[in-house]
């Protein structure tokens, strides 16, 4: 390796701007312009100027009742399932689990939206969603718990792995909507992504796909905010995530991330869309994550708790519970019953998370190829003849 | 082998850790070198996910230390394009499977930049990523990845095992006018031992093997994570009888055949150990560069203990996966071979 300090040759002494000629656009004798491939849309940048809203608006009055009260019992259990998750951390019964309390109503309205031949795409926050659309919560949780990568079989329920490489899910989502449009089924995929994760190149190149090729997906960002400790301001300039929409050719949509009914309305008109043939659309729902990134995480480093304090007040649970009850649709017996099927859910969850999960060390080579290699046959002999020496001379593993 | 300080300095020395040691090396190389500038995920106000770049966008704003947006084509992209403008940048990866992204990047244009222009646009960069097993992390936080980096001509891969070199390593490689790929052993982030900041020992260059352990009756040839397991494994092989000779390789590219050699010449045996896959991973080169050059001098064929040729496992089955001290002491039980042949 040479080290030295020999300079780089002065870069800005070299650039030179190339000579600029006269504007021809104005010179009215000079050659015509070409037949110029530019497409000159005229829809409308973006229908919101405002995070779009439900509750508390003319817009509520038209709401369903049943399924707000489908929806909030959702969300009371989708809180529960949070700090039951976290609590597991704090017991060693989960090796992190990234909270997404402050964000049910994304997580929620994403499950609810989808009929059960579309697919669901989420991320490794989004263990939430996985749940709500009907995986087991000890299978949808086994990533976390590190016992197995997956614990769920993505075709049963229509859920694709969690994704903990960032965005780089979106490109999967668009194809398997590509291809169910290819086949003739009206199969809709609903994409999870966070707002650190618009930045990285997967998501770019899935939103042209999805727009060039009138892919039925919809991609949701969560905007909570912040990726581990950047701020939104340091991770876009765009006057908002759904403008991005914009420079693809697609509808992007605003809506109120704590707002259940909101998220819920407009992810059901995207939905709808992509199923008739309308192509993508890209949805940023404003939200917050008031939990540290994860259990592992010192959130105090990066946020004020004034900031923290104010977002926990405008909380999605309280916010369509006030609704209601403004309404009349649920008074306290309903609540305290909504609120004794979580906590049966949080014991249930609790109670089979604490078994020990059964693990046959042999799965290591289960299922790397359809056909198992010559050499991982010998590994996988090795291995056996290691734990059965073990079995046979007990501790001895331990003392080592 | 590495010159240990002697004298009030190293008096003075107190327990550090190596991310503690990486900090300091950051942080002198950019007092020292105004075109030193930090780049990545979280490197600024939170000071990194493992603090290895703690308190270095405090000292030196954020124009040196910057926290990017969340895309590591574009991170290390735009290091590209600091270091043709006379920067020395040093990229933070978050963990070893998030730096796939930045593979084109990497491999099209950081390591041949030198190459494609004759001489005349070096890559003055060093890509920091944490690698490795063994913290209990889910999947793609575990990834061994140093085969693929040192299959690509133009790159330097270094990977540090103690304390000492992490700091001397990483001064050295943000010195080098070549890029640098730099392997933090995530595991042995909190691994202390004593270290004076203020007169740091110093480290055999980059470039250069040493001698952990000096033996005689056969070679472990290792690096980064797996050191730790050598020297374990050299102790427990005492009771057999077994005088084990360890080199910590530090850099595998460029690789010490020299120190290499000269040790299994002597030894008449070797392993070569480390926890990435085995199959096409770095043992493979190892071994066969030895065998071409000590061909006469083994007793018996260079064995490799790796990592199984799986994907990484879950954490609560990694420990199956890593290859521990009984792998070793296995291996070097089977170098018995003209006994057994
Ligand atoms: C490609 C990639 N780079 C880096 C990481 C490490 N990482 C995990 S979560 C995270 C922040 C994600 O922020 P955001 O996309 O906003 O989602 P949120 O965590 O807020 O839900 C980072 C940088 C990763 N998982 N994948």
């Amino acid at each position: 390796m040479k080290k030295s300090s020999t300079p780089v040759r002065d870069p800005a002494g070299k650039t030179r701007a190339p000579s600029g000629g006269a504007d021809r656009a104005s010179d009215a004798a000079g050659p015509v312009a070409p037949a110029w491939r530019v497409r000159t849309d005229p829809t409308p940048l973006l229908p919101d100027e405002r995070p779009f809203r439900v509750l508390g608006t003319r817009a509520e009055a038209a709401a369903d009742p049943a399924l707000l009260l489908r929806l909030y019992a959702e969300l009371v259990r989708g809180r529960r399932f949070n700090t039951q998750a976290t609590a597991l951390t704090r017991q060693g019964r989960l090796a992190v689990y990234p909270s997404s309390t402050g964000q049910e109503a994304c997580e929620v309205a994403a499950a609810a939206v989808l009929a059960e031949r579309d697919w669901l795409f989420p991320s490794y926050r989004d263990s939430l969603a996985v749940v709500a659309r009907g995986v087991d919560p000890v299978e949808a949780l086994t990533l976390l718990r590190g016992d197995r990568h997956t614990g769920y079989d993505p075709y049963r329920h229509r859920v694709a792995p969690l994704s903990t490489p960032l965005a780089t899910q979106l490109p999967h989502a668009v194809g398997l909507a590509h291809a169910a449009r290819l086949k003739g089924d009206d199969v809709v995929a609903l994409a999870l992504v966070g707002d650190g994760g618009t930045s990285e190149g997967d998501f770019h190149e899935a939103m042209n796909f999805a727009a060039v090729w009138q892919a039925p997906v919809v991609f949701l960002v969560q905007n909570n905010g912040f990726a581990i400790s950047v701020p939104l301001s340091k991770q876009s300039a765009a006057p908002t995530l759904a403008h991005k929409a914009v420079g693809y050719g697609m509808p992007g949509r605003l809506v109120d991330g704590n707002d259940v009914a909101a998220v819920h309305t407009v992810l059901t008109e995207a939905v709808d869309r992509a199923r008739g043939g309308g192509g993508p659309t890209l949805v940023e729902a404003v939200t917050y994550r008031v939990e540290a990134h994860t259990n592992a995480d010192d959130a105090t480093r990066y946020r004020d708790d004034d900031e923290v304090a104010a977002w926990r007040a405008y909380d999605p649970v309280r916010l369509l519970e006030g609704a209601l009850r403004g309404r009349g649709l649920l008074d306290d017996d309903e609540v305290a019953r909504v609120a004794r099927d979580a906590e049966e859910m949080a014991a249930r969850l609790r109670e089979r998370m604490n078994a020990e999960p059964v693990l046959d060390p042999m799965d290591l080579f289960g299922q790397v190829y359809a056909e198992r290699t010559s050499q991982l046959e010998e590994q996988a002999a090795r291995l056996r003849a290691e734990l059965d020496a073990a079995a046979g001379a007990p501790g001895q593993e331990e003392a080592r | 082998m590495t010159t240990l300080a002697t004298g009030p300095a190293a008096r003075a020395a107190k327990p550090a850790t190596m991310a503690q040691a990486l900090q300091r090396a950051l942080r002198d190389a950019m007092a020292e070198d105004p075109s030193v500038h930090v780049l990545g995920e979280d490197v600024g106000t939170l000071g990194g996910v493992f603090r290895v770049t703690d308190g270095l966008a405090a000292e030196f704003g954020d124009d040196r230390c910057t926290d990017t947006p969340l895309a590591e084509a574009g991170i290390l992209g735009t290091a590209v394009g600091m270091a043709m403008y006379g920067l020395r940048p040093v990229v933070e990866m978050q963990f070893d499977a998030f730096a796939y992204p930045s593979f084109e990047q990497l491999v099209s244009h950081v390591a041949k930049m030198r190459n494609r222009t004759g001489g005349a646009m070096p890559m003055p960069l060093t890509v920091r990523i944490p690698y490795g097993g063994g913290i209990g992390g889910v999947e793609h936080h575990s990834d061994s990845s140093e085969a693929y980096y040192m299959a690509t001509p133009g790159l330097h891969v270094v990977t540090p095992a103690t304390v000492e070199d992490a700091y001397g390593l990483l001064r050295a490689s943000i010195a080098s006018d070549d890029p640098v790929v730099f392997l933090e052993p995530k595991r042995l982030y909190w691994s202390k031992s004593p270290w004076s900041p203020e007169a740091p020992a110093a480290v055999e260059p980059v470039g250069r093997a040493v001698v952990r352990r000096p033996g005689s009756s056969a070679t472990l040839i290792t690096y980064g994570p797996s050191l730790p397991v050598c020297l374990e494994a050299a102790e427990a092989a005492r009771a057999e009888g077994w005088d084990l000779e360890v080199v910590d390789l530090r850099s595998l590219v460029p690789f010490d055949d020299e120190t290499v050699v000269r040790s299994v010449r002597r030894t008449g045996r070797a392993v070569v150990v480390h926890e990435s896959t085995g199959f096409g991973g770095p043992g493979g080169e190892i071994a066969a560069r030895v065998t071409e050059r000590c061909f006469h001098h083994l007793e018996a064929p260079v064995l490799r203990v790796a990592g199984f040729d799986i994907p990484y496992p879950p954490p609560m089955q990694e420990r199956h996966h890593l290859p521990g001290v009984d792998r070793v002491l296995d291996a070097v039980a089977r170098l018995q071979w003209e006994a057994e042949n």
